[in-house]
């Protein structure tokens, strides 16, 4: 029997969804293997524990220390680095979020393992398992495994379904204390811009608003569309470099990639670029008044016609259907 | 200062992407700089202009790097080393990458590295932080503004859209994200110097290393092309009846709502 390490994030004292996602990950690659999920951070760890457990995690262990309470690389390679020596997995399983993305190459560093990175999907299991990713800004994938050292990757949100909660389930959750301690780097304050509503890349429906929105007040019937459906934000290029909205709503290949259930993209035109980082959402809808414009190729559904009468629309029809 | 930038080459973001016996056909792709490392390289030079010293950009690639090179080196940078596996190595990953980058930085007084946050291609995300954990130096990744000031740092990364305020030293490792500064277009003056520049070329031997120390860690067993999408359905009639039907489409067919 396997043993693979999930390695959990916690934002504003909650765990993100990719925690959950990592337990079923892990489960995936090898059904009968034991599921260890560790949290690291500050404040009260053990519930959020007791919850992956209820997750589908057989035990969690928690490192909890005051240099954990902001993400540093420095800090947090040291409470990973002491769980998995304590822990020894066979494999481990992040989330491809900023917080992955920064550890996990030091940790598969350490361990002169490799790291599959982004996996959106796994095929088979135990020892036949193989990880799936895009490539070229998801204009192709590709199938990679592990030859060598732990079967380490991190899954991009929103792709593997977590498992169901099962209220019932209770397990292990053991403290390993370690002191943190020597972070070469500090951070001093953290401004909130992004994470106020839903978050983009977690989001499972994002309107996307682009130079055809014509400035930034142009972005309030999206922000009202967005509400109506619990949705979150987002943007072309074209809108953050007109000025429209801050740079952390842009989408594509040098911005956020995301796979939501339902992207609607709002007088954009469907660059190549903006492609990159939207095309494999499950369903996309497109709202543009030029019938030839490029999102319509991608999308499921179009609408062709102003945005500024079809977005409100929508919103009160949503709103009436929602009571 | 000792600068230097981490540059890969990748295929130009307009490209379509074919497959060819198993593997991404590159005949007759154009290339570019990865976007990425293209704000290194600017940030580079700023920082040298600022403080002195020189900007060495290092690339591991083959034979046709050397265009990308030449033209950071007319961007501004010092000096380019061009470290070619092309006869010595058949497969690798980011354990490759990362070993023979550690290799070369070793004997290397280094201040500063920059690199891509991703390449746009494979876009793991990897190089950079492995590199700095084998070179025993922290780093920020992310980054969308750097300040140096003596030894200190003052940097803000980039958090899913968050910005952090982060505080180091050198030596240090940063990987650039989108945001960070507007990469200079070559100029013709600077073309011209470009040519005249050091470029220097090694292969994996003169970093004394084979081909079984750079062993690759993962191994890609297919590479294939998303499913073509169908053509989708474009709503008509009146902005009302359009906005009634793509709720119920939404509802009943795609079942998302
Ligand atoms: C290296 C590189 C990286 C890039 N990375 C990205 C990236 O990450 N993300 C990204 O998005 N782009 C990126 N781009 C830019 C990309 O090429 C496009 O320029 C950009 O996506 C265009 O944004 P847009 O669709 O909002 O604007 P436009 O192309 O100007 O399209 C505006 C659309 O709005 C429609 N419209 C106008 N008025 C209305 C109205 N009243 N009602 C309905 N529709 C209306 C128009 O018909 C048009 O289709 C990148 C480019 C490069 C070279
Ligand atoms: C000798 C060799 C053989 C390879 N063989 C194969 C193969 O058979 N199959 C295959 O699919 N891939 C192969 N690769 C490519 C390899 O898998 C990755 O593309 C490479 O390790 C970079 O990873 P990445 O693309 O994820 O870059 P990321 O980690 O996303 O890149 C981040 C940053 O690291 C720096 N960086 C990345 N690559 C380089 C580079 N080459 N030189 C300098 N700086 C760099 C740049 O600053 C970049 O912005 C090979 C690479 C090498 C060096």
């Amino acid at each position: 029997m396997g043993k693979y390490l999930v390695i959990s994030e916690v934002r504003d004292g909650e765990l993100r969804n990719v925690s959950f996602e990592n337990i079923a990950a892990a489960r995936q690659i090898d059904e009968n293997s034991e599921v260890v999920a560790a949290v690291l951070g500050d404040g009260d760890l053990e519930s959020l524990g007791q919850e992956l457990i209820q997750y589908g995690a057989d035990r969690a262990v928690v490192v909890q220390h005051e240099n954990l309470k902001n993400y540093t690389s420095d800090g947090y390679v040291q409470a990973a680095m002491a769980v998995i020596e304590q822990e020894d997995p066979d494999g481990i399983v992040m989330g491809h979020t900023s917080e992955g993305k920064d550890l996990s190459p030091r940790i598969a560093s350490k361990l002169d393992s490799g790291l599959i990175s982004d996996v959106t999907e796994i095929e088979g299991s135990g020892d036949d398992v193989k990880f799936i990713r895009p490539i070229y800004s998801g204009k192709a994938f590709e199938k990679k495994v592990i030859t060598n050292g732990k079967t380490f990757i991190t899954i991009r949100p929103n792709n593997i379904a977590p498992l169901e909660k099962d209220e019932s389930r209770s397990g292990d959750v053991q403290k390993v204390e370690v002191d943190v301690q020597n972070l070469r780097t500090v951070i001093k304050e953290v401004i909130r811009k992004a994470s106020e509503g839903v978050d983009l890349s977690e989001a499972n429906i994002i309107v996307a608003g682009g130079r055809g929105v014509k400035s930034a007040e142009g972005f309030d019937p999206l922000y009202e569309l967005a509400d109506v459906l619990g949705g979150a934000v987002g943007a072309s290029r074209g809108a953050a470099d007109a000025g429209y909205c801050d740079y952390s709503l842009q989408i594509g290949q040098t911005g956020k990639v995301v796979t939501p259930d339902l992207y609607i993209a709002v007088g954009i035109s469907g660059a190549i670029q903006h492609l990159a980082g939207m095309s494999n959402s499950k369903v996309i809808v497109a709202i543009n008044k030029d019938p030839e414009a490029n999102i319509f190729n991608v999308a499921d559904y179009g609408i062709v016609g102003d945005l500024f009468d079809v977005v409100p629309a929508l919103t009160e029809e949503i709103k009436a259907l929602k009571g | 200062m000792n600068i230097y930038v981490l540059m890969k080459k990748t295929f130009d973001t307009e490209e379509k992407i074919q497959i060819n016996g198993g593997k991404i056909d590159t005949d007759g792709a154009e290339f570019i700089i990865n976007p990425y490392d293209e704000y290194a390289i600017e940030e580079a030079i700023k920082v040298r202009d600022e403080h002195g010293g020189e900007v060495t950009v290092v690339t591991i690639g083959d034979e046709d790097s050397e265009s990308q090179l030449r033209t950071a080196l007319a961007m501004g940078a010092d000096k380019a080393v061009l470290i070619n596996t092309e006869d010595d190595i058949e497969e690798g990953d980011q354990v490759t990458t990362t070993r023979i980058l550690e290799a070369y930085f070793e004997d290397k007084e280094v201040d500063l590295i920059l690199a891509g946050n991703v390449a746009i291609d494979e876009a793991s995300g990897q190089v950079g932080p492995r590199l700095a954990a084998k070179l025993d130096i922290p780093y920020v990744t992310t980054i969308t503004s750097l300040e140096i000031d003596g030894d200190t740092v003052k940097i803000d990364k980039d958090v899913e859209g968050d910005v952090e305020k982060v505080e180091t030293s050198l030596p240090l490792l940063v990987t650039c994200q989108q945001g960070l500064n507007e990469p200079r277009y070559p100029s013709l003056p600077g073309i011209m110097k470009a040519k005249k520049k050091p470029l220097e070329e090694l292969e994996i031997d003169d970093l004394d290393l084979d081909e079984d120390d750079v062993e690759a860690a993962t191994e890609t067993v297919e590479v294939f092309l998303p499913p073509e999408k169908e053509a989708g359905k474009v709503l008509e009639g009146e902005t009302d009846e359009q906005v009634k039907e793509l709720i119920s489409l939404l509802k009943t067919e795609a079942k998302v709502l």
